[in-house]
């Protein structure tokens, strides 16, 4: 009676929902930030399965691609240059968890409730139609403009990352054989 | 009881909850690199709410572009954040936030 009008659909979508939600627990929770960085993959393909569930089929590549390949391996790759390279057992505690979580509860059960009571106007069947070459067309008409200047800005953001963390390099070496 | 069958409500108590989630990793975490995992959160939580309200109201791609650019400048700030930490630890030798507190050099 509790499950009548329930498709399989729905079982994907809180098989995914709980990956995602106890991964991102365990980021918050965990002690070693390795074994966060690592459920932060899990939220992060979590996410990319919601996507594919959606029906937003470029969106969950990219997820994979960018997210996971780019932004988790860079991470992980800090986290690695970052702590001493024998001792991966990074210390990573969390201060004033113990104040923070009502706060937490409380904001969330606002947003939950604000979210289940608003009436929202929904399409009556959404479609699930291929997303590619819209996105594609949006991207080089409507929203040509600011894809150029992101463009731009990914430029400028990874060429100053390299002088960011090239130039403490210079400046330690010059320190250390003076 | 079919407040179980998935809806719209659904994906936006889903994505207020990973927010929260990662609010709590911004504030609470010494490590620097565990803020920016909150960030990435955070993140997560908008991009889930905007090709969900994508899919249910607007069956557009509106939510889909929007969400490449979030994740286009994820991928930007991330490498900001991680130089800065990395030139934050040759700098104290630790990445603990709160002892960075000198304003010299």
């Amino acid at each position: 009676m509790i499950f009548e009008g329930l498709t399989p659909g729905d079982f994907l979508f809180y098989a995914l929902a709980g990956l995602i939600l106890a991964s991102a627990a365990l980021v918050v929770l965990s002690r070693n930030i390795l074994y966060s960085a690592f459920a932060l993959l899990g939220t992060l393909l979590g996410v990319a399965g919601l996507y594919v569930y959606l029906a937003a089929d470029f969106l969950a590549v990219v997820q994979v691609l960018v997210y996971v390949g780019g932004v988790l391996t860079l991470i992980l790759f800090s986290v690695m240059m970052t702590s001493h390279i024998g001792d991966v057992k990074v210390s990573n505690q969390s201060a004033g968890l113990l104040w923070a979580l009502p706060v937490a509860a409380v904001l969330a059960t606002v947003l939950g409730y604000a979210a289940k009571s608003t009436p929202w106007l929904t399409l009556r069947e959404p479609a699930a139609n291929p997303t590619t070459a819209r996105i594609g067309n949006a991207f080089l008409g409507d929203y040509l403009l600011p894809f150029e200047i992101a463009s731009v800005l990914l430029l400028v953001a990874l060429v100053g990352a390299v002088v960011l963390a090239r130039h403490q390099v210079r400046g330690a070496e010059k320190r250390g054989a003076a | 009881m079919t407040f179980l069958k998935v809806g719209l409500e659904h994906y936006l108590v889903l994505s207020g909850v990973l927010f929260v989630l990662g609010l709590l990793c911004v504030a609470t975490r010494r490590n620097a690199v565990g803020v920016l995992m909150g960030v990435e959160l955070i993140l997560n939580a908008a991009n889930v709410n905007f090709v969900a309200f994508s899919h249910y109201v607007t069956g557009g791609v509106g939510g889909h572009v929007f969400t490449v650019f979030v994740i286009m400048l994820a991928a930007a700030e991330a490498a900001v954040a991680l130089a800065i930490v990395i030139a934050l630890y040759q700098q104290y030798r630790s990445i603990a936030v709160d002892e960075a507190d000198t304003m010299r050099q």
